[in-house]
């Protein structure tokens, strides 16, 4: 029992701890990338390359004036900070990250909870995301940060519904919601192969669900200066900026998880390898996710944004059919084939 | 919900907003996302050009004439000059009208570099806006070279320039026409043609060619709505007739005439153009003579009033004078090509979302120095 305790403790703590760590170098990688995309240095100052940025901008935002706008409705307005960050971190708890390995006489799986809905218990834990963005829009009682927030629940609307959709079709091939079974049937043969729409939708409705460009519009600086976040300073923005990284580590991972094999390395079956196999399994896992999140800040430092009608149009008339007709498609071979 | 109470939403975009590009305010009635009504307030930037002008002699003016069109400010003292010179009747030597085309043209492609770029900022692409001050960087060693200045340069004068071109310079100058051509097809693949961006900014915000020649636009504008109107071609000056270059008139080729995406469009075609334009300038440059040779040392005018215009990166750029006699003009007035340009967005604007109102702001390419004076 103890020993359980301790092992769950544990691993909480290697988790959050990994997470905030690459939240800060993600931070720091996006301004590299960028000074690479843009020909220029990015942060060079602080450590050797720039490597204790992330340090310096936290002090720094600790030190700034913490700024309540004085209409602003208190209670919501600190709380919404808070409500971005914590389901970003939450949903981490059920995506697997490694193989697992055998210690104390008992299985140790590489992943805080491994609960059977564990798909089900991602969608409704991001769907709380969303409501940080609308309330600390509105609490803030600017009209700037009100149509953000305004702009970002009905985006997050459009595509979570695509985003749910391109899923099932991979429950329909596993059988199973648990995450673990989804990276265990990829053995082999990934995902991606064999629901490449699915695949294509899903990346879409992550770029939308995380507010990243193309589909930034709930911060859109040109527009509304900073949408959302416009009032807050010091600490709390940070925690909004904190939590859309964090967002961005966990669909990272997602994807990685349902399409590209999780922790699953290709041609090599670790399961059979012992440590060295879970070692193996962490850093499939994690290169993986590397890339999608150099995909992420790519995209980001490329292309320009879209419109707020453009960005509904995308989603109920293309990304939904398109998501619909996948799963028939895909129930129908199951049936039939 | 028949008490739902519903109103529309005044928001003060500006004087410090990022899509405003200095100090505008546009007092905007949404409803929602769409504009109803637009209402710009001008004048956060008002430094009393004009009358300033009345106080300093003609030569004192350049450097205020600098500082109106920050972005063009070579253009600027061209248009400047040219007018006093036609009240003076001054001639001038062949290598200074030669020195004065490549200034005024690199300063064409420095300030539609800003405008490209800064548009591509408005709609969500951040990297072209570094690309493009990337290559502005090297027209402004240019310039440095030659004036020694980066932003106002108090280069072109009175009857010459202030200082012949350095050694070195139109080797550097060619040096970078090749660099500068090949990277016309960078932002083409990066920004121009991006689907997101086509999304964006063509059909959107369109000037018909009507609309345009009513409210006065001119420039790349005005070419962007498909009327053919250049002065450097259709009232010559300097010495624009003795070089090999087209005007460019937007063909709507992804939307419609007259929409941001042409008004973009525009500009990087010119681009093009005037490096051509440098490139002959180049080549044409006559040998060395006295560049300040018919400097006056003293302006001694005639009694009359006299009407320039010449072709700034943004439009039509009049200087209207009026002489006493005397080496201080009685009164300058100054025609701004932007402020007549910006003044049609509270009639186009309307019944746009406001993403769309950013493109059209950032598609005019204001500056805010010459609006105001």
């Amino acid at each position: 029992m103890l020993t359980d305790i301790a092992i769950i403790i544990t691993k909480i703590m290697i988790v959050i701890g990994g997470t905030f760590t690459a939240v800060a170098y993600l931070i720091l990688a996006e301004r590299k990338v960028a000074g690479f995309v843009q020909e220029r240095y990015g942060p060079n100052r602080v450590g050797i390359w720039g490597l204790l940025q992330p340090i310096a901008d936290g002090v720094k935002t600790m030190l700034k004036e913490d700024i309540t706008p004085a209409k602003a409705n208190r209670i919501i307005y600190h709380l919404a900070p808070a409500m971005v960050l914590a389901p970003a971190l939450v949903t981490f708890a059920v995506v697997p990250f490694g193989s697992g390995i055998d210690a104390f006489g008992r299985h140790i799986a590489f992943q805080i909870a491994d609960i059977n809905i564990g798909i089900l218990f991602i969608f409704a834990i991001t769907s709380i995301g969303v409501y940080g963005v609308v309330l600390g829009g509105w609490s803030s009682n600017n009209k700037y940060s009100l149509l953000g927030g305004v702009r970002s629940s009905a985006q997050m609307i459009s595509y979570e519904l695509a985003l749910g959709l391109s899923v099932v079709g991979i429950l329909l091939l596993t059988g199973s919601l648990r995450l673990n079974d989804i990276v265990e049937a990829q053995i082999g043969m990934w995902n991606v192969f064999r629901q490449p729409v699915a695949f294509m939708i899903f990346l879409v409705a992550v770029f939308a669900e995380t507010n990243r460009l193309p589909f930034d519009l709930a911060e859109s600086e040109q527009e509304l200066i900073a949408g959302y976040h416009i009032e807050y300073s010091g600490f709390k923005y940070s925690m909004f900026m904190l939590g859309e990284y964090s967002n961005i580590i966990t669909a990272s991972a997602l994807i990685v998880t349902l399409f590209f094999g999780g922790w699953t390395v290709p041609f090599i079956d670790v399961t059979k390898l012992g440590h060295l196999g879970a070692f193996l399994s962490v850093v499939s896992f994690a290169v993986k996710t590397g890339f999608f999140l150099f995909l992420y800040l790519w995209v980001r430092w490329t292309l320009p944004r879209f419109r707020y009608d453009q960005l509904m149009h995308l989603g109920w008339k293309i990304l939904l059919p398109l998501a619909l007709l996948n799963l028939l498609f895909t129930a129908a071979w199951i049936t039939y084939v | 919900m028949p008490d739902l109470k519903t109103e529309e939403m005044v928001v003060q975009m500006g004087p410090q907003h990022p899509a405003t590009h200095g100090v505008l305010r546009l007092e905007i009635t949404t409803d929602g996302e769409i504009v109803k009504k637009i209402d710009p307030h001008i004048g956060y930037l008002h430094r009393c050009f004009e009358k300033h002008c009345e106080v300093l002699n003609y030569h004192q003016i350049i450097p205020f004439v600098d500082r109106c069109d920050y972005l063009a400010a070579m253009n600027n003292e061209h248009g400047y000059v040219m007018a006093v010179e036609k009240l003076l009747d001054i001639e001038l030597p062949p290598r200074v009208e030669y020195i004065r085309v490549i200034m005024s043209e690199l300063n064409r492609i420095a300030s539609h570099l800003v405008a490209l770029g800064t548009f591509g900022l408005d709609i969500g692409a951040i990297t072209p806006f570094l690309f493009t001050f990337r290559d502005r960087e090297k027209i402004l060693d240019l310039f440095e070279m030659t004036s020694g200045a980066r932003l106002l340069y108090n280069y072109i004068w009175i009857g010459g320039v202030a200082f012949d071109l350095p050694n070195g310079f139109v080797e550097k100058c060619f040096e970078f026409i090749d660099y500068f051509l090949p990277k016309l097809k960078e932002y083409d693949d990066l920004l121009s043609y991006n689907k997101i961006f086509i999304a964006r900014t063509a059909k959107v915000a369109i000037i018909p060619p009507a609309v345009a020649i009513e409210w006065g636009i001119t420039g790349p504008n005005l070419r962007a709505s498909g009327v053919d109107w250049d002065l450097r071609r259709d009232e010559p000056y300097s010495i624009y007739d003795k070089f090999d270059w087209d005007v460019i008139v937007a063909d709507g080729r992804v939307g419609v005439l007259g929409d941001s995406w042409s008004r973009y469009y525009v500009r990087v075609l010119e681009m093009e153009q005037s490096a051509n334009i440098v490139k002959q300038a180049l080549e044409g440059l006559p040998s060395d003579e006295n560049v300040k040779s018919a400097v006056p040392r003293k302006v001694k005018t005639k009694e009359g009033s006299v009407f320039f215009r010449s072709e700034n990166p943004r439009g039509e750029l009049g200087f209207y004078i009026i002489s006493d006699g005397s080496d201080i003009p009685h009164r300058l007035k100054m025609r701004s090509p932007a402020f007549c340009n910006l003044s049609a967005i509270s009639d186009i604007g309307e019944g746009l979302l406001i993403s769309d109102l950013v493109a059209l702001l950032g598609s005019i390419d204001i500056v805010l120095g010459e609006i105001d004076r």
